[in-house]
């Protein structure tokens, strides 16, 4: 009797509700909630863009002060002085750019996540915090290292590999768009090995133009539903 | 003649306890707070829907500390986890037989 009932059930449902069979609501539904509890969501695509404004505009102002290096260098001679202000300047350079970078990437998230009120601090983002910072602090440790040893053309190839290795890691546990990304940071940073003159301007590439552009699809992609913007 | 539905776990009906499944699923290890939250539902609820997937022998429940405050953890357990990929299964196939 029972298996009857279903029967009829079963036959109703499939006739009467084709469009949207319940079966098929019920897996969709499966696969929205685990994609939500299990991925962080609510990253920008004006963090990159952000990020990437930055970094250009650093990338400009170091270039600025490498080339007024070079040109003194030319004129007066070589002074070790002059090489060790300039390597200072460089890295506290790089430290106001992340700082600055790293906020903006938090500000547009933060505004996202509370435009759809959804959490910005729960179990998905710090599994996605945790998972990006692994594979960024063996990054900024070995770039500390070279550094130390005095080997600066390896800088930015490093910086690019270990950003680019982050990235691919952290896919699992946000967008799965920031894969492209990391590769494409990765295949920058490696090809930067064989041009290590040109460091700044692969830099300048990876973390400038890379991210706008990444930023813009994603916004694009995601963000730019209709009245999202007030 | 086979019941089409027989492979559907009357368990899972309930969307809640169907969402429970789904995330610890793919979670190892989620406190209730954050199911309530992802979920979006009441206290007593979620936890009337986790009695009764431990009661089933779905979930196991860690009960810890941070600090004094207790920290409860759910995790899917082996025959939870047989049990939810059966019953995907059995929505897939009722989907195939539709079309």
């Amino acid at each position: 009797m029972e298996i009857c009932l279903s029967i009829i059930y079963f036959v109703f449902q499939s006739t009467f509700m084709d469009s949207q069979h319940p079966s098929l609501e019920a897996l969709q539904d499966i696969k929205r909630i685990m994609e939500r509890s299990s991925r962080f969501i609510s990253l920008s695509g004006l963090s990159g863009v952000g990020a990437g404004i930055c970094a250009l505009a650093g990338a400009y102002v170091a270039k600025g002060w490498i080339d007024g290096y070079r040109s003194d260098r030319v004129q007066t001679g070589f002074h070790q002085a002059a090489a060790d202000i300039l390597r200072i300047k460089l890295v506290l350079l790089a430290l106001v750019v992340l700082i600055f970078a790293l906020l903006l990437c938090f500000y547009f998230t933060w505004r996202k996540a509370s435009r759809n009120s959804l959490p910005v601090w729960d179990h998905t983002s710090k599994k996605l915090l945790v998972n990006i910072i692994i594979p960024l602090a063996a990054g900024g440790l070995f770039v500390i290292g070279l550094l130390y040893h005095n080997e600066w053309r390896f800088v930015a190839p490093a910086c690019l590999v270990f950003y680019g290795l982050a990235l691919v890691n952290a896919s699992k546990y946000t967008l799965r768009d920031i894969r492209y990304l990391g590769l494409l940071e990765i295949a920058a940073g490696l090809v930067n090995m064989y041009y290590a003159d040109f460091g700044l301007y692969f830099w300048a590439l990876g973390f400038g133009v890379l991210h706008i552009i990444y930023g813009l699809i994603m916004w694009w992609k995601y963000d730019k539903a209709p009245g999202a913007e007030q | 003649m086979k019941n089409p539905i027989e492979n559907l776990n009357k368990v899972f009906d309930s969307r809640i306890r169907m969402g429970v499944m789904s995330i610890l699923l793919v979670n190892e290890g989620v406190n209730f707070n954050d199911l309530k939250q992802m979920l979006g539902v009441t206290d007593g609820n979620l936890a009337s829907h986790l009695t009764n997937l431990e009661e089933n022998g779905y979930i196991k429940v860690h009960k810890g500390f941070i600090g004094r405050k207790t920290n409860t953890t759910y995790s899917i357990s082996k025959a939870g986890e047989k049990a939810f990929k059966e019953h995907i299964e059995a929505l897939e196939h009722m989907i195939r037989i539709v079309k």
